[in-house]
């Protein structure tokens, strides 16, 4: 699971709502995945994010030079764009796991795959 | 999970080799020098084979410079090479470490103390002749591997209520009990005995029906029991190793080569108890739970299995049709678990095996804890029109989560082409658009246009582990609550989804659900199948497609109860039968499937390419499984060719015309872009306002 699908990503517990985003991320196994550096991707991709949750799960990965905010400009800054590349696309949490911050209900991340499954009572109907 | 595959040698065929061939090899060592180098590029393009097998189907890299341990190509317990054949030829050329031995593998790992020693075996022994457990010859092909290591499989246990008894009978008392059997006599109406493909078989007190897997209570065989047995059975009784007293024996023999498809005795026809005297030699039986776990287990000699509770009502157990058994190599190991300690496994050739498989006739009805595999408990529940969001739930579980987590491999190879339509709505979204495709599957559609930004999700863990080895983004969720952030979405498909949930309520909550993730003006696309499959006078390419033998199909779909279906849906119980018998061998040998008399399912079966009658149904899947790649392993050869393998069955609601659009419409917040029919679906593209 890369950062920026987690990004997207929101707990859907009963009752918790919009309270359920961000997930709390925690890894025991991160790789790096080198992916292909598209400049005009990143740039349209960086208005879609959730900027707190991501530099909270950066923080949890332990992962330095994550920009704090998008600086001004940045559609033209190649060093910026770079490293939200890095971040965005080609941090992969293997292992780990997802908590609810409302609920406190952990998601198992194995394999590089959440499992989001909720049984009949945690779902809303 | 730990797991133990069939033996296989596909892994190193041609290699094997023919007596021919190695009289070729012998006798160009007397010939020219031109001759001899010949037979050298042989060897050499053999030996690089075999490391390019070993890399491509397990994993083991070999290294090009000698190192203490080496693999050992076609010397494996998988080829029918035993330890002790093995390990003198090995030691010729120094002093062994360790040989490994890992089961079912056509390879070995062997360690020397030094460099020096193993070089000298990977000089010596490359393309060394060897005569196999079955004197065939086989060839040598050695490799070095950094270290010598395979992957324990973990410490098994026995299944819960499973016990093996050792020495339970005496030398003289098993040979009294041999010599009673006469297999020869004519049995006309006295205890049914018969010659099956895979065993011979005598009944005693009830004949067992192979036809409907149980016993007809109302006519005990005349005679009972055999007297002989008669004084065993209250000894054992009376020194507490079975709390009943059986009325029905079944005699197996089986010879070498011989085996018993996995199953489980039919709850209904047998009480809980069931016990196995094992006579004459001794084998591996292997029990199965649903989940896949493997375990063998040693019966030996004058041993008595006894199965109670768990592994009586829901492993599966079975012998294996092969000659040689995969066996603890220490003296001290008699019976139980073949343990995975690839350092202590040999071959052990097997000797004809007579069972005496005492049980007792059920009276009642069958209560057990494991209604899924009950026939007791499955006639109550079969597959009907839901009354309830309860019972939608439960329809949606068994016939369509359930079974595509069963199928998923199977059903993955079938769907490869994306259909068009689908494929220019994704390339005609904008760059950098994030779309999230619910009900993904495969992940086909996940990765047709680059410049969008996609993740899939689906209820089958199976097929989101092939999203993930297709390096897509993809996760584990239900349709109907899906963990994205409402409005993140700028576009949403949904393939082949809404059509599988069980009430009109349930359908709209699935498209409330999808267009809760997208952004005010994100557009999502739906396709569902189709009630009509032939519109505007033309044919769907469903129907277009049947060529096959429209008669087998029928006969399946209606002979098929919702009985089997439930089994056929936990995995690995999933055998044709699903009781004591080779029924799945005399059934369709006789031309037909088991046509038991359960009740009804009140849903209808479709026959497959065939127009739609209802539009909620169930759809048979023939599970077709592909070696190497599925889980399932089918021992039974033989079978092949007149199995048509387990048949699963999909819910499904069929959409008449415009009935996808009105559910549409019952949302407030959309507005329909297109409303279309692509080959027997029919397709809406809707734009959140």
């Amino acid at each position: 699971m890369r950062l920026l699908t987690h990004n997207l990503l929101s707990s859907h517990v009963r009752g918790v709502g919009p309270r359920g985003f961000p997930l709390r991320l925690q890894a025991t196994e991160v790789r790096i995945n080198p992916v292909e550096f598209n400049p005009d991707f990143i740039v349209r991709m960086i208005p879609k994010v959730e900027w707190a949750a991501l530099l909270e799960a950066a923080d949890n990965l332990h992962l330095i030079e994550v920009p704090k905010e998008p600086i001004q400009g940045y559609e033209h800054n190649e060093e910026f764009l770079r490293k939200m590349h890095h971040v965005l696309l080609e941090v992969e949490v293997l292992e780990g796991t997802l908590q609810c911050p409302e609920s406190g209900r952990v998601f198992p991340i194995s394999r590089g795959i959440p499992n989001m499954l909720l049984s009949d009572e945690e779902t809303e109907t | 999970m730990p797991r133990v595959l069939a033996a296989t040698s596909f892994l190193f065929k041609g290699i094997r080799a023919s007596p021919l061939r190695s009289r070729i090899v012998m006798n160009s060592n007397h010939q020219s020098n031109y001759k001899l180098s010949k037979t050298e590029k042989k060897l050499l393009r053999k030996q690089i084979k075999a490391r390019h097998t070993l890399l491509r189907h397990e994993g083991i890299e070999t290294v090009s410079y000698a190192t203490q341990s080496l693999i050992v190509a076609n010397g494996g317990l998988g080829n029918q090479v035993s330890r002790n054949q093995l390990l003198p030829v090995l030691e010729k050329c120094g002093s062994v470490d360790a040989l490994l031995m890992p089961p079912n593998k056509p390879y070995s790992c062997v360690r020397y103390k030094t460099v020096e020693e193993s070089k000298k075996a990977y000089d010596t022994l490359n393309g060394k002749e060897i005569v196999d457990d079955l004197g065939q010859k086989i060839i040598l092909y050695l490799n070095f591997v950094e270290k010598a290591q395979w992957k324990e499989l973990g410490l098994q246990a026995l299944p819960p209520g499973l016990k093996v008894i050792e020495e339970i009978i005496s030398s003289e008392d098993e040979k009294m009990l041999l010599e009673s059997v006469n297999w020869t006599e004519d049995t006309d109406n006295q205890n049914f005995q018969k010659s099956l493909k895979h065993r011979r078989v005598k009944h005693f007190g009830y004949e067992f029906h192979y036809e409907n897997n149980n016993v007809d209570r109302d006519k005990p065989l005349p005679g009972g029991l055999p007297d002989v047995c008669e004084s065993i059975l209250e000894k054992w009784l009376k020194e507490g190793f079975i709390k009943h007293k059986p009325d029905q024996l079944t005699i197996n023999q089986y010879e070498p080569g011989h085996g018993i498809p996995a199953h489980i005795d039919t709850h209904s026809a047998f009480e809980d108890e069931i016990v196995s005297l094992s006579l004459g030699s001794e084998i591996v039986m292997d029990f199965k739970h649903p989940d896949g776990m493997t375990v063998p287990v040693m019966l030996p000699c004058r041993s008595l299995l006894v199965m109670t509770g768990e592994s009586r009502y829901l492993w599966t157990h079975g012998i294996t049709p092969r000659k040689f058994d995969t066996v603890q190599a220490s003296k001290g190991h008699k019976s139980g678990i073949i343990t995975s300690d690839v350092e202590d496994l040999t071959l052990n050739k097997r000797g004809i095996r007579t069972s005496f498989t005492f049980r007792k006739v059920r009276q009642t009805p069958c209560n057990c804890s494991y209604p899924l595999v009950c026939d007791s408990q499955m006639k109550e529940t079969p597959a009907s029109f839901p009354e309830s969001d309860k019972e939608a739930l439960q329809l949606e579980q068994d016939y369509v989560h359930r079974v595509y987590e069963e199928i998923a491999r199977h059903f993955s190879s079938t769907r490869h082409t994306p259909w068009p339509h689908i494929v220019e709505f994704l390339k005609a979204l904008p760059s950098g658009s994030l779309v999230a495709d619910i009900g993904c599957g495969n992940g086909k559609y996940l990765g047709i246009n680059k410049e969008l930004y996609m993740i899939g999700c689906d209820h089958s863990q199976n097929l989101v582990d092939i999203c993930r080895e297709r390096q897509y983004q993809a996760f584990v969720c239900d349709a109907l609550a899906v963990p994205i952030r409402s409005g993140s979405c700028d576009a949403c498909i949904s393939i082949a989804v809404i059509h599988h949930f069980a009430t009109v309520e349930r359908r709209v909550a699935a498209l409330q659900e999808l267009v809760r993730l997208l952004r005010p003006g994100g557009k999502a696309l739906i396709y569902v199948w189709a009630m009509e499959q032939e519109y505007n006078k033309k044919k769907s390419k469903y129907l277009r497609e049947n060529r096959t033998n429209q008669g087998r199909k029928e006969e399946i779909s209606n002979d098929t109860s919702v009985q089997e279906l439930l089994v056929k849906q936990l995995p690995n119980v999933g055998n044709q039968d699903s009781a004591h018998s080779v029924s799945s061998i005399n059934d369709f040998q006789d031309g037909g499937c088991n046509s038991r008399n359960v009740a009804n399912s009140k849903l209808p079966i479709h026959t497959n390419r065939t127009s739609f009658h209802s539009q909620d149904l169930l759809v048979p899947w023939h599970f077709k499984g592909t070696p190497g790649k599925d889980k399932r392993v089918e021992p039974f050869g033989p079978l092949g060719s007149c199995d048509p393998g387990p048949v699963f069955h999909r819910y499904y609601h069929v959409f008449c015309e415009g009935e996808l659009e009105a559910a549409c419409r019952t949302l407030s917040n959309i507005s329909i872009l297109q409303s279309y029919y692509d080959q027997g679906n029919w397709c809406v593209i809707l734009q959140k306002v």
